[in-house]
């Protein structure tokens, strides 16, 4: 095993990039209801904008030592974009692992629940499998044609199948975690996946490798065949049909994703939003539906 | 006539040759430790016993039978025969303790409870081979966190009287659990009491599963850490846990054992 | 809803599942609650305003080491939890 990555000084390969997008073509004043989904995970938080029942605008971001701030910044990120204040807010709704931790929001649902919602609007009604990948746990999710779920499982106990366990390995190589997807699959053969599923025993595992003679390309190829085949095994558990449609940080890993569209023989449906808001945007989406139920909510200060 | 037995563990290889011709009882002639680093499997194993021939002062054509044990048992060539880590440890143990009933093995990469019958068989066992959380690398990696060694983690344990607990079971999670632990300006003994009670209770659910009986024996590389020992006692609710006097050679004393039983 | 509380880890995969259609209108009055001699099972509201039960949370990833004590090693026939919740919506996978 390696050292520890606490110095301050060392270079972050694992870091996602932060990003904040707003439809320009629309002017959220136009819209008769808005609604905020807050996602705070434990590795990335998400603000979503949804005016009308539609995607508005997001800020995705790098989640602080602290939630409550953390959603406030991912918040304050849209803000800055779009000129938009709490005040404009009909409600807001919070998910993710740090949900309870949002100070103004008005309601917590599971990420379970958001992430089925989210992907339903992003991939459509033909969804049924849905794979997140979040940075401490793995969740397979099965849902029906309006986005509600029938069938879920969460590991948030093991980090095998995890973005911490890609984080692992993107630090042991020194590669940045962008770059992992594309070398695995620059390789003279496909090798053997790594056999062990523990991240830590995987890690001595990839250092034999390396010993061994195996290229750093081909290390990577190995453990993202083996982070497939667990999330294969995660999601067999709930039975995989077609409309399968992965969300989270691992989407943009194509190593991973290529390599459980093999295994599964099924290909992830595409999309042209960024699949790690899913969670925020299907809390705001509930939102939304609340609001058309019950009317708008007073904007909670922070 | 002389007898051999190597663990192979997944750090270090463990060495030990024994004189069965010793008077009253075979007698340990010599005991052999190696941390491998960038040896190979194969030669580790040929490396580590020709040093415990030489200090011995032993020809390899004047041990009769040499026995192997541990992950890479079947690395080792020049092996006469293998035998599991539990049959090992078992016959290894009744050597010391002919009152063991209980052994329970933490080495660096895995923890099992074993029961033995008193003439040093194995006749069950529980154990976690696949999962870094219930074994010694877990107390390793957090004690890194720290920036101390996992005996200096020990004893630190020792100091403190607290119970925080662990919510993190992964290994890598609780990583960043304990990060966030010195971060919230939390005493480092505190910290190193909740590692250790962790890894105790993971150890002892396990035990559990074979059943307690006394005596207990921990053998393993975490015998050395007092603080672990302290809180497998206090977890498993046992007044004594027995400690060989040499816990990391337990094993492949045993097989030595085993190796002359078969000789005779 | 299908809901699998649990884990796979290394050693194994250990899930408690729950069929909450079958817990809604609990036919059993919630046996679970009590049958559980470790009292793993709680009422919730689940996302869709369903009264139904789930593993508490302090118990998902220990499931291993605390169900132990009720499979057959542990000298239990049967497992209280399952037989207890007569509308079959508990199952575990191990």
């Amino acid at each position: 095993m390696s050292e520890q990555s606490n110095g301050a000084n060392k270079p972050e390969f694992w870091r996602w990039q932060e990003n904040v997008w707003a439809d320009e073509s629309r002017d959220w004043r136009a819209a008769k209801a808005i609604t905020v989904g807050i996602d705070v995970g434990s590795v990335s938080s998400q603000c979503v904008i949804v005016a009308d029942g539609e995607l508005y605008a997001y800020n995705s971001m790098r989640t602080g030592n602290n939630s409550p701030d953390s959603a406030k910044n991912a918040f304050k990120g849209v803000t800055e974009k779009t000129g938009l204040t709490l005040n404009d807010v009909h409600m807001v709704v919070g998910t993710g692992y740090g949900r309870v931790n949002v100070p103004f929001s008005h309601k917590a649902i599971t990420e379970i629940a958001c992430h089925a919602r989210g992907a339903n609007y992003m991939g459509g009604n033909g969804v049924r499998t849905i794979l997140d990948m979040g940075g401490q746990d793995c969740k397979a999710i099965h849902c029906d044609e309006k986005g509600k779920v029938t069938n879920f499982l969460m590991n948030d106990k093991c980090a095998a199948g995890t973005g911490r366990g890609m984080e692992v390995i993107s630090d042991l190589m020194q590669i940045p975690i962008a770059e992992l997807g594309p070398r695995s699959f620059d390789v003279d053969v496909e090798p053997e996946a790594v056999s062990s599923v523990c991240v830590v025993f995987a890690k001595s595992e990839a250092l034999g490798l390396l010993k061994a003679g195996y290229t750093k390309n081909k290390v990577i190829a190995a453990y993202c065949q083996a982070m497939a085949e667990r999330v294969v095994s995660l999601l067999e558990r709930i039975g995989v049909e077609e409309g399968f449609f992965i969300t989270g940080g691992i989407a943009k890993n194509p190593g991973v994703v290529k390599r459980i569209e093999k295994l599964l023989g099924i290909q992830a449906m595409n999309t042209k939003i960024d699949s790690q808001i899913a969670g925020a945007l299907g809390a705001a989406l509930f939102a939304n539906t609340l609001v058309t139920k019950q009317g708008a909510l007073a904007p909670i200060a922070f | 006539m002389y007898t051999a037995g190597i663990d192979m563990g997944s750090r270090t290889v463990k060495v030990v040759i024994i004189d069965n011709d010793a008077a009253g009882a075979p007698s340990v002639k010599k005991t052999h430790l190696m941390f491998p680093g960038d040896v190979d499997g194969d030669a580790a194993a040929d490396k580590a016993y020709d040093d415990a021939l030489a200090a011995a002062g032993l020809r390899r054509d004047e041990v009769r039978a040499v026995f192997a044990t541990g992950a890479g048992r079947k690395t080792v060539n020049f092996a006469t025969d293998s035998v599991t880590e539990m049959s090992a440890g078992a016959k290894g143990v009744s050597y010391f303790f002919p009152s063991a009933r209980t052994i329970v093995d933490v080495g660096a990469e895995e923890g099992r409870g074993v029961k033995t019958d008193g003439n040093g068989k194995a006749i069950d066992f529980a154990g976690n081979e696949k999962c870094a959380a219930g074994a010694g690398s877990f107390a390793e990696a957090m004690s890194r966190a720290l920036q101390m060694t996992l005996t200096e983690f020990g004893e630190a344990s020792l100091r403190s009287d607290k119970s925080i607990p662990m919510n993190a079971q992964c290994t890598v999670f609780a990583e960043s659990e304990v990060v966030s632990l010195i971060h919230s300006a939390t005493p480092k003994e505190d910290i190193a009491k909740a590692v250790l009670d962790a890894v105790a209770s993971r150890v002892c659910a396990m035990v559990r599963r074979v059943g307690i009986d006394k005596d207990v024996v921990l053998i393993g590389g975490m015998v050395h850490n007092p603080g672990f020992v302290q809180a497998l006692k206090s977890s498993m609710d046992v007044d004594e846990v027995k400690l060989p006097e040499i816990p990391e050679f337990v094993s492949a004393l045993g097989c030595a054992l085993l190796a002359a039983e078969a000789r005779q | 809803m299908i809901a699998n509380y649990g884990y796979k880890d290394g050693s194994g995969e250990y899930y408690i599942s729950i069929d909450t259609d079958r817990c809604i209108s609990c036919a059993a009055g919630r046996a679970c609650l009590t049958g559980c001699p470790k009292g793993m099972f709680e009422n919730m509201t689940d996302d869709y305003d369903d009264e139904v039960v789930q593993v508490k949370q302090q118990f998902r990833r220990n499931l291993a080491y605390d169900c132990a004590d009720c499979k057959p090693s542990g000298g239990h026939a049967s497992l209280p939890c399952t037989t207890a919740c007569t509308p079959g919506a508990i199952k575990h996978s191990w």
